[in-house]
């Protein structure tokens, strides 16, 4: 502790944190802007950037402007949103829910929110007056309390035995959810209709606007402003429930305002690009990894890396396969399975 | 700070776990709660902690009800050592140690030096000062539960509440454990199960299915009936020649 102030003084004086983080959130959707089959240098798209934001007046192809502007930046923002925000989710239920499985994609809250959100799509279930996302936000709320509820009936807690126990009501959880949407799009949707739906479904980013990136950025700051406000308390659960509400933690209002916020976001993702899996339960892993289990760094570190993660795994979905976008969903798994194998095995190793 | 229970009830699936249990903890004292397995000695110190609410009374902390008071307040007079709290998070012994300054904290008043010198002098009094920077995951039984105890003394309480902190520890840890906890000089209460360790606090309270049977000091109140009556064993009393003191061999009835 003394030498801290010797070790200071000779180093140079470093940029805290919080510069890289904002340096990071604005060049990877840039990078990812202006990445693609036709690549457009890095210099154009600040320009069209430029123009848009402030009328630079530069000289920029409009076709190219028009890739940038209405596609591909859009699709970024929300591709880096959903990443930071199923992280974040990801972080709090694994924190809360003292399981290093837990995921809003693995417990079936993702399933949840599709089912709200096909039913409020296709069925027209007062799709005039309630948005897919309220739809969807019902659902996962609903799927959550499902899970949890049938976890505590077959004796899930934070023992190793009850670890398992809510990954298997997750996996129920998914599995009626799943089967509840398929049977809306089956009896409700028209052949074209259910054919775009089954494509949502996996996770695309395809046809996402501008109003979109507004309600993803916005879900996302509100799970990750109210995570931050809460490291403290997330941090308490460290030994438990109990032991957090010995230490002075509100557990159970915590515990309802965090899971609102990480039901709310995935819902939100959920309803513009359809359920992604993986990012929630491998990122907060390899941010522990690299920053240990403080939350004051865990939660934006797992942020940031999820925004990078699927800004990158977004860019790969448009690149793999020539003359064909693969549903994102299909990428995250592709890297977040082996991932979660690995996790597995760690879990297993460890004492 | 003087910590009263009145009266405590509390109910689970129509099984009484505590039922009338009345006992006022004085400053300063080590208080012992023995019973059998299953007498609601764990279910009295939530209780008394805060973390459960009662059924049927009220635990006061210095006159006041606790029901009234938020869970913050209540942690920064009382701290827990519960049972197999553990966690398989990558986490040092100073952080673990640190999680106790939480009731202290919040978004607007950030960690302090203050807090380090808390947390210094908690890991110093159960002499962990030289394994602040290890892994949690590499400390041994006995260490793990010096740096719970010294989670709860970072927490600055005025009451210690101890569920059986000497479990499946070897006896030389538990002696430690217990010479520590008489040391620090707050009023603890602490569930027990070997009787002859339990001699050694200043006041016994005797548990049994969930009602107070005795409370007073050890050399009173555990005499052969009572232990015939609630632990259904015969006591057989023996003089240590080392130091006179009375040490009691324990047979079936």
């Amino acid at each position: 502790m003394t030498g801290h102030l010797d070790v200071a003084a000779i180093r140079r004086p470093r940029a805290p944190g919080w510069v890289w983080a904002a340096a990071l959130i604005v060049a990877a959707p840039l990078v990812g802007a202006a990445l693609g089959e036709t690549p457009i240098p890095l210099a154009t798209v600040w320009q069209a950037l430029a123009n848009q934001l402030w009328g630079a007046g530069y000289p920029v192809d409009p076709i190219d402007k028009g890739i940038i502007w209405a596609y591909r930046l859009p699709r970024a923002l929300v591709a880096g949103a959903c990443g930071a925000g199923l992280a974040i989710s990801g972080l709090i239920l694994q924190t809360l829910l003292r399981n290093a499985l837990a995921d809003p994609y693995l417990l079936g809250i993702s399933a949840g929110a599709s089912t709200g959100a096909v039913l409020v799509a296709v069925a027209g279930l007062g799709a005039t007056f309630l948005p897919m996302s309220v739809g969807a936000l019902l659902g996962a709320l609903a799927a959550f309390a499902l899970v949890v509820g049938l976890a505590r009936l077959s004796g899930g807690g934070p023992t190793a035995r009850g670890a398992a126990q809510i990954v298997l009501a997750g996996i129920a959880g998914s599995q009626l959810f799943n089967a509840m949407t398929s049977f809306i799009i089956a009896r409700s949707a028209s052949a074209e209709q259910a054919r775009g739906i089954m494509f949502w479904l996996l996770g695309n980013l395809s046809g996402v606007r501008w109003d979109d990136v507004w309600l993803a950025v916005g879900a996302v700051l509100i799970a990750v402003g109210s995570a931050l406000w809460h490291v403290r308390a997330l941090d308490a659960f460290t030994f438990g429930t109990e032991s957090a509400a010995s230490l002075g933690v509100p557990v159970r209002r915590v515990q309802g305002v965090l899971i609102l916020a990480t039901a709310a976001a995935t819902a939100v993702l959920v309803s513009i690009t359809g359920a992604i899996g993986f990012v929630g339960l491998v990122v907060p892993h390899a941010a522990r990894f690299l920053v240990g289990s403080g939350h004051a760094r865990l939660v934006p570190v797992s942020a940031l890396i999820g925004m990078v993660f699927l800004i990158a795994a977004d860019v790969i979905a448009r690149m793999l396969v020539p003359g064909q976008t693969l549903p994102i969903g299909v990428v995250t798994a592709l890297v977040g399975a082996p991932a979660f194998a690995i996790i597995l095995i760690r879990a297993r190793s460890a004492p | 700070m003087i910590l009263d229970a009145h009266d405590l009830g509390r109910r689970v699936r129509g099984r009484d776990l505590l039922d009338g249990v009345s006992l006022t903890i004085a400053r300063g004292e080590v208080l012992g709660l023995v019973g059998p397995n299953g007498s609601g000695k764990s279910t009295l110190l939530r209780l008394l902690a805060g973390l459960v609410r009662p059924d049927r009374g009220l635990v006061r902390l210095d006159g006041e009800p606790m029901a009234a008071m938020p869970q913050r307040q209540i942690a920064r007079q009382i701290a827990l050592v519960a049972q197999s709290a553990e966690t398989s998070d990558r986490i040092t012994v100073r952080n673990a140690v640190a999680l106790g300054r939480t009731p202290w904290l919040d978004a607007l008043r950030p960690w302090s030096d203050e807090d380090d010198t808390h947390v210094a002098y908690a890991l110093r009094r159960v002499d962990l000062a030289h394994l602040a920077n290890r892994d949690w995951s590499t400390l041994s039984g006995g260490e793990r539960q010096r740096a719970h105890i010294a989670r709860a003394l970072a927490q600055d309480p005025q009451i210690l509440l101890l569920d059986e902190p000497t479990n499946h520890l070897d006896i030389r840890h538990q002696l430690a454990i217990l010479d520590l906890v008489r040391s620090l000089g707050v009023s603890v209460v602490i569930a027990l199960h070997d009787l002859n360790q339990a001699m050694r606090c200043d006041r016994l309270a005797v548990l049994q299915n969930g009602r107070l049977r005795a409370l007073g000091p050890p050399a009173e109140i555990l005499d052969p009936a009572l232990l015939a009556r609630v632990f259904g064993v015969r006591a057989n009393a023996l003089i240590d020649p080392h130091d006179g003191s009375r040490v009691m061999r324990f047979h079936p009835c």
